[in-house]
């Protein structure tokens, strides 16, 4: 009897924590979501919006950037008048040490994002050293993991909030694109560096007759770049589907390469098409 | 002695050890250690068997080990503390009491045993991959753990079987020797466990970039959250193991019908009320110093704890810890009727009440709601104007203090109850104490208005002079009773004088403490976001996200209710243990 009594109002007292903590707001913690980025076509005002996207999420800039005082906070400041202020300070030994205008806070940017120590605002320093050493974690480090094109992103972003027109240049077809991510269940492989590699990882070969496998299931490529032009090839690759060569089913080429595809691997893939002799 | 599968495992390891010593003590070298760099499983590679959620498993299954190991451990501590009590003073109501303390553990620790072979076996099955890699960083101290864990099942059964056989004299020291050395091997086995938890959370003595082991084991071992964590788990235990004994006393008095037996109960619901509380007094201090470390170790994880997706936990934490407080003090204000003299303190009580219910109610006030745009229209901002200000963190270390003060307060009424000072100086001496907890109530509040106008990086600083006033007020308060009640005329206790409502309130006490550890096991987990070792091998299993606070709950209460029936049960079968059928006539 003792212990049916104590059970019952040990529920009791459960079911009413249970319910508390249903009450109050419910958010469940995802793991970031890589930001998927074209970047054959990104421009800057591509580059400022990834930035600002970048700096309220897979960064966690606001974190400390805010106005509870934790970290300069970058979203009210006066960047055009801070920024020159901190590279003309007489504690800044950094690599835009005399030097101005938009290239210099360029610099300093990106080196006060990837080794954060090399100058520490006054006040916002680690407690007890003297603001020598940063409580900001180098971005291009776990568990931050930003790529330069991400690092580059966020300093347009900056760059266009203090004024200027942003100097870092647009990301090229072989670097690292900012969707790379090692979550779920992407291979391991790392993308293909030449194009029969490239040919062999999409299994290419299994429906066109490619390096010779004489296969038949998917129309003939050779002579291909003499019939299209790249523009068309991109789009015969990654959307299968928009049109149908003579005598074969849609449906049958897979369609997500355009997401499975590096650029890099894409442009070898076009490059080797174009040039099938017939 | 191998009475369960988990005890052959440990006598397997054992020999293992003994017999290749090289596995946990030979160093590895240099080029061997930076080639090992950490996994870095795919989805595909984390084993989905029958459709069992692996995270919910192990969750239970860890959480399980956990508080029976907390007891398990922390009964021994208090134990011998009474055990040399009943020595020195001759009285062997304490020596009895440590004695049946024990018995409640020696029954929960077969069960310790399963549960924690069963979370390996779990652990391998579903993490092989952060498994290996936590052996290949901590190497031989595993086969250690191991060889740990049958040190403490010799030591604990010889502790307990030899308490008659060497009860008195010169024996009895031999007797406390053995409980010493029970406890350091209990002690050093939650040091060596703890290792494991704080190194997913501050990976040290491995390679940042790639994981790969560089330093050695005792470098992994000492990483920046050990010493805080350690810390808080040893006051943890004490009060959680204070609590679960509490709780068998309550069990007993209530199934109990002899006046008394009932009154040897109610003097261990007492005793171990007062354990727990001792226990947990210092506990908030032990949580800012591990809080404190978070921040330095990382920012980025501080915040999230606090003012990120985590930070309504702690607005739960804060009812856990009010209902705590209030259970603890309801018990000791009924406990005034004990005493003749009860009714003359029993008066305060109202202002005490006022004070622990007010701080409570501060402490659930959140900073912030999430509202929809008509209410944040007519509540003119997201912070309420009068209310929102007591959702930040000087209000609440405020009412955390004054809470904590005016417990201590609830028993010294009780103990003051039964005593009548015969110094000279007794009315001087009262006055100093009233002095005391005036100035040191004063300090509170000044320093929490002070954090209000102080930057936010200074905050947890203003926190000093307040933990520093009320350990002050206990401390010095304990000082001054001492000499003053020395040769104090005492009247009767009437032990057993208590009504049955009283016990629900010890009751409490433990199932509080289980949620609230099953929450704090949630939130340190969860500050690890999606990596297994933080910042060195990414979670990508199914469940590398956090719950929501509501499945989190649902979770904890879903284990904590099987906690709370295996312990009753427990108790259930030492009361049926002790009981004798009388001899057919």
């Amino acid at each position: 009897m003792t212990f049916a009594r104590v059970m019952i109002f040990s529920l009791f007292t459960l079911l009413a924590f249970t319910a508390f903590s249903n009450l109050v707001p419910q958010v469940q913690g995802d793991p970031p979501q890589e930001e998927k980025v074209d970047t054959v076509s990104l421009d800057m005002a591509g580059m400022i919006s990834l930035g600002e996207r970048l700096f309220s999420g897979k960064g966690t800039c606001t974190l400390c950037h805010n106005n509870l005082g934790r970290a300069p906070d970058l979203l009210e400041l006066d960047l055009a008048k801070a920024f020159p202020e901190r590279i003309a300070d007489a504690r800044y030994e950094g690599i835009a040490k005399g030097k101005t205008g938009a290239k210099a806070v360029e610099e300093y940017l990106i080196e006060s994002m990837i080794d954060p120590s090399k100058y520490v605002v006054t006040g916002f320093g680690k407690k007890g050293s003297n603001d020598t050493i940063s409580q900001m974690p180098k971005v291009d480090a776990a568990p931050v993991s930003l790529s330069k094109v991400e690092i580059d992103a966020l300093t347009a972003f900056l760059q266009d909030k203090a004024g200027l027109t942003p100097t870092v240049p647009l990301p090229s077809a072989e670097e690292a694109p900012a969707e790379k991510s090692d979550s779920d269940d992407e291979e391991e492989q790392g993308p293909a560096t030449t194009a029969v590699a490239a040919l062999e990882k999409y299994n290419c070969g299994t429906c066109h007759d490619l390096e010779g496998s004489e296969a038949d299931l998917g129309p003939k490529l050779k002579g291909i770049g003499k019939k299209m032009d790249n523009a068309k090839i991109i789009e015969a690759i990654i959307k299968p589907n928009a049109e149908i060569a003579q005598g074969y089913e849609e449906g049958t080429m897979p369609d997500d390469f355009g997401e499975q595809m590096r650029v890099s691997e894409l442009n070898l893939i076009v490059e080797y098409l174009k040039k099938l002799p017939e | 002695m191998l009475n369960n599968p988990f005890k052959v495992f440990v006598f397997l390891a054992f020999t293992l050890l003994a017999l290749f010593p090289e596995l946990a003590f030979a160093a590895e070298t240099a080029g061997e250690a930076v080639a090992a760099a950490a996994p870095k499983p795919t989805r595909a590679d984390y084993p989905q068997i029958a459709g069992m959620n692996a995270r919910t498993l192990a969750w239970g299954f860890a959480q399980m080990h956990l508080f029976l190991a907390a007891f398990v451990l922390a009964v021994p501590l208090f134990s011998i503390v009474m055990e040399y009590l009943g020595h020195i003073t001759k009285d062997e109501r304490y020596d009895n009491m440590a004695h049946e303390f024990m018995k409640i553990t020696m029954s929960a620790y077969s069960l310790t045993a399963l549960f924690g072979g069963t979370l390996a076996l779990t652990l391998f099955l579903f993490y092989p991959h952060l498994m290996g890699y936590l052996m290949k960083v901590f190497r031989g101290q595993m086969l250690l753990y191991a060889l740990l864990f049958l040190l403490e099942s010799v030591t604990l059964y010889i502790y307990y079987y030899s308490w008659n056989a060497m009860r008195y004299g010169n024996r009895k020291w031999y007797h406390m020797s053995i409980g010493l050395l029970l406890n350091t091997v209990g002690l050093t086995l939650m040091f060596v466990a703890n290792a494991w938890a704080t190194f997913m959370m501050s990976p040290s003595g491995v390679d940042p970039a790639t994981g790969a082991v560089v330093g050695s084991v005792w470098d992994a071992t000492r990483n920046p959250l050990w010493n805080p964590v350690n810390l808080h788990r040893f006051l943890a235990n004490i009060a959680y193991g204070g609590a679960i004994v509490g709780a068998y006393a309550a069990y007993m008095f209530l199934a109990e019908k002899k006046q008394q037996i009932k009154a040897h109960y109610d003097w261990m619901g007492y005793t171990s009320n007062f354990i727990a509380i001792a226990g947990f007094l210092p506990l908030p201090f032990a949580g800012y110093w591990l809080m404190a470390e978070i921040y330095a170790y990382s920012q980025q994880m501080g915040i999230t704890a606090m003012g990120g997706i985590l930070a309504w936990l702690f607005i739960i934490q804060a009812v856990l810890i009010g209902t705590i407080m209030l259970a603890a003090n309801y018990y000791l204000w009924c406990g005034l009727m004990r005493t003749d003299r009860g009714a003359e303190y029993g008066k305060y009580v109202k202002y005490i009440a006022v004070v622990i219910v007010g701080g409570f109610l501060v402490w659930v006030t959140p900073h912030s709601l999430i509202l929809t745009t008509d209410e944040i229209r007519m509540l003119g901002g997201t912070h309420h104007k009068f209310l929102g200000p007591l959702g930040i963190m000087p209000a609440k270390n405020t009412a955390v203090n004054l809470m904590l003060v005016f417990t201590f307060l609830s028993f010294q009424m009780f103990y003051r109850s039964s005593r009548i000072p015969t110094v000279s100086w007794a009315k001087a001496g009262n006055m100093v104490i009233v002095a005391l907890y005036v100035v040191g109530c004063t300090n509170i509040v000044l320093a929490g208005i002070y954090g209000y106008i102080t930057p936010t990086v200074y905050k947890v600083g203003a926190s000093v002079p307040q933990v520093v006033s009320t350990l002050s007020i206990i401390v010095f308060a304990v000082i001054i009773d001492i000499f003053m009640l020395r040769g104090a005329k005492t009247t009767k206790v009437h032990w057993g004088r208590m009504s049955e409502r009283s016990q629900y309130a010890l009751f409490v006490l433990p199932v509080a403490f289980t949620w609230l550890m099953g929450l704090m096991g949630y939130i340190r987990s969860s500050l690890r976001t999606h990596w297994h070792v933080y910042t060195i091998m990414k979670d990508n299993s199914p469940e590398a996200y956090i719950p929501t606070i509501g499945q989190a709950g649902n979770t904890i209460t879903v284990i904590t209710l099987s906690f709370m029936a295996i312990m009753v049960f427990v108790f259930w079968l030492s009361r049926l243990g002790s009981s004798k059928q009388e001899t057919p006539s």
